[in-house]
């Protein structure tokens, strides 16, 4: 394909899915780990009713508020999740799974019943977002890349998904040490004086901001896939944590590329005409993925342990 | 019209999805309290997302035979097979992999879901010629709902409430206590794959009236708002499929009774307000419950203490301890002991005394282990054994005026 149908066409939904798949992967890496996996779920439903609350105020779709919203939700949910599990003694997945089907539901309510039908904000769009419309109409080719007037159309969503990448990645790196001991022995850590409790406070508002970042961009399905199916494969790869998460970050790569790829020109190759959901068939490659890692991965067995009922 | 609604005035299909939200929403109570009591309440959510590719390839499949691609019954069954396969996965992940049980419900849940949305983008550029309507099953949608399909749901919540009668035994037994259960001989794997059935099939059959994305709410909330209200077992089971039923009601019937109103989200926050109100209002374990008996207790040991204070001569400052003491008539405005007061008094100090006296006596033993500081020793002592104590102390010396 030539550089004046890619770059405009392609190259910006390709960089944010990357991106996205990238940010929400790192973190998912500790999540699964620390069996926190379903959280990405929790949080990526539970930020619908803040953001639609947020457009409500606002009435306009632009990124602040929302985000603002959403994390006002995040921090909400949390609140209400650990309430219900110390006041009920209620376990913590039947909590939280009270809180986010609720706040969906309420999410859902509001945005049917208020009138947003002029704008592009309805529950499709939240659960799969449109990374196929996040083009960049201003390029002409490769040369626009270091064309200052045609960068400053680039869709907004691309440097907001790259910063995000960007704080995921510091975080991860900054923290790298704690993080490892924190994750696999709690008591130790705190015996070295890492203060666990603060650290996975930290690394659940990390995946929060991924994951409404990607929300924005990508909507929720490719947020859940990614926290969770390229960790999941990476960890039936190797025993180090290293190269675990060296794994993840190609397994989430290679899932955004290859869905990407499959679901603009998939459809063509078999003589249909129409492309198909980029969100859904990258969640789908994430999962081909997995199941690959599951199947043949040289650490897939679990050894040591016994298996729980 | 809201009334209309709930006294099923809005003619023959609202009454029968009406009827059929609350079978549903009893079975989908019922069943959700043995998931939940077996821990693995968010199981269920991985199954629910994993009915939407069952449901697109059955439309196709019904498509592309020359049928009419709608047909309920068809996406149901489709949706069934589907949700099954990807129990199956999440069973097969979580025992022969080392992934947790949480990470194989995100990962069943995020893929058979992404794939969903694509079967849907796919079908909705098949050459069709309208809209399927199968973003409904997302969110569930009963408005223009066909008689017929209002008969599948009614009586597919039925035979699953019916299916559950018969396992209730077995299942309690193992949700309550799956070693015991195992040392009685029960099948416990082949239960929890029950177990797992009838969670698919309320999921199912709940697709059309509530959608897949919220059927889950259906199947935590009521059970851990029947826990509020009772420790007993097959209690929770009972009030959690009563919350249930209202909530597939009345949550039915307020959408029903405006437009623009979507069904599942309304049956959701219904179970929810039912929630809200138990975390509040519920004896024992409700939020006004545990406020009541903290300050009972605090208003005990204020007492005892300002008591102990008295008749010790010792002034007292701590303010709230004045005030419950002046309250009960115990002590004047200026903090002196009126005649109760002084009585009472005396009698704390003199129970304390035989407390010390039963606490050393190893003959007290199991009573002296109740002491709290609070309780009074004639609940745990009979008036005998009281006098043998008081025998040791000797009569009043010294207790100051």
């Amino acid at each position: 394909m030539s550089g004046e149908e890619f770059v405009p066409l392609s190259l910006t939904p390709l960089l944010i899915g990357i991106f996205a798949a990238v940010a929400c992967a790192l973190p998912g890496n500790f999540l699964v780990l620390r069996r926190q996996a379903l959280i990405g779920d929790a949080i990526s439903h539970v930020v619908l009713p803040g953001i639609v609350v947020a457009f409500l105020i606002t009435g306009a779709i632009s990124a602040w508020p929302m985000m603002l919203g959403a994390a006002g939700a995040a921090v909400l949910a949390v609140v209400l999740i650990e309430l219900i599990r110390r006041m009920g003694k209620i376990e913590p997945g039947a909590a939280m799974g009270v809180v986010f089907t609720s706040m969906f539901a309420f999410g859902v309510l509001i945005l049917e019943v208020s009138d947003t039908s002029t704008v592009h904000l309805d529950v499709e769009h939240a659960l799969y977002g449109n990374l196929e419309s996040l083009i960049w109409l201003d390029a002409t080719g490769w040369a626009s890349l270091f064309d200052i007037d045609a960068l400053r159309y680039l869709p907004p969503e691309l440097p907001r998904m790259a910063v995000t990448l960007v704080v995921v990645l510091a975080f991860t790196l900054v923290l790298w040490r704690p993080l490892k001991i924190a994750t696999f022995d709690e008591g130790f850590a705190q015996t070295m004086g890492i203060r666990t409790e603060a650290l996975g406070m930290g690394l659940v508002i990390i995946a929060a901001i991924a994951a409404v970042a990607a929300f924005d961009a990508v909507g929720s399905i490719i947020v859940i896939a990614m926290f969770i199916c390229p960790p999941a494969a990476a960890r039936l790869m190797t025993d180090s944590l290293e190269a675990q998460v060296m794994w993840s970050v190609i397994f989430a790569i290679t899932a955004a590329i290859t869905g990407y790829v499959l679901a603009g020109y998939g459809p063509l190759w078999l003589g249909g005409n129409d492309a198909v959901s980029a969100a859904g068939m990258i969640a789908t490659m994430s999962g081909v993925i997995l199941a690959l890692a599951a199947l043949f991965g040289p650490r897939r067995s679990r050894t040591g342990a016994p298996s729980e009922a | 019209m809201l009334w209309d609604a709930l006294l099923l005035q809005l003619g023959y299909n609202a009454t029968l999805v009406a009827v059929g939200a609350t079978l549903l929403g009893i079975a989908a109570g019922v069943t959700g309290t043995f998931l939940f009591l077996r821990k693995r309440a968010l199981v269920s959510d991985a199954i629910s997302h994993a009915t939407l590719p069952g449901v697109g390839l059955a439309f196709i499949v019904m498509v592309l035979l020359g049928g009419e691609g709608r047909n309920l019954l068809g996406l149901l069954i489709g949706s069934a097979i589907s949700a099954g396969i990807g129990l199956l996965c999440l069973n097969w992940l979580t025992r022969n992999t080392r992934l947790a049980e949480d990470a194989a419900i995100g990962a069943v849940l995020s893929v058979f879901f992404g794939f969903g949305i694509v079967l849907l983008t796919v079908i909705q550029s098949m050459s069709i010629g309208r809209q399927a309507g199968l973003e409904g099953f997302l969110l569930g949608s009963t408005a223009g709902m066909l008689w017929s399909d209002a008969v599948v749901i009614a009586i597919g919540g039925a035979v699953v409430l019916a299916l559950i009668t018969l396992l209730r035994r077995p299942m309690t037994m193992v949700a309550f206590d799956p070693e015991y259960a195992m040392a009685q001989g029960l099948p416990v794997n082949r239960i929890d794959l029950a177990m797992m059935g009838l969670v698919m099939a309320v999921t199912v059959v709940g697709l059309k009236i509530v959608g897949l994305i919220l059927i889950v709410a259906l199947l935590i909330i009521p059970p851990v708002t029947a826990r509020f209200w009772t420790e007993r077992a097959e209690r929770v089971v009972l009030i959690s499929g009563a919350v249930g039923g209202l909530a597939g009601y009345v949550g039915v019937a307020i959408s029903a009774s405006a437009p623009n109103l979507p069904t599942g989200p309304i049956i959701v926050l219904v179970s929810f307000v039912l929630f809200a109100i138990s975390l509040l209002l519920a004896p024992g374990r409700g939020a006004l419950a545990v406020l009541i008996r903290h300050l009972r207790f605090q208003r005990q040991v204020h007492m005892r203490q300002g008591l102990l204070a008295l008749a010790q001569g010792q002034p007292i400052y701590e303010s709230l301890t004045l005030r419950i003491l002046r309250r009960a008539g115990l002590v004047r405005a200026d903090g002196v002991a009126t005649d109760a007061g002084k009585g009472r008094a005396a009698k704390a100090l003199r129970d304390e005394k035989r407390w010390e006296v039963a606490r050393a006596d190893q003959a007290h033993e199991a009573a002296a282990q109740l002491y709290d500081g609070l309780r009074d020793i004639e609940t745990v002592l009979t008036q005998d054994q009281i006098a043998d104590i008081d025998r040791h102390i000797g009569g009043p010396q010294g207790i100051p005026a």
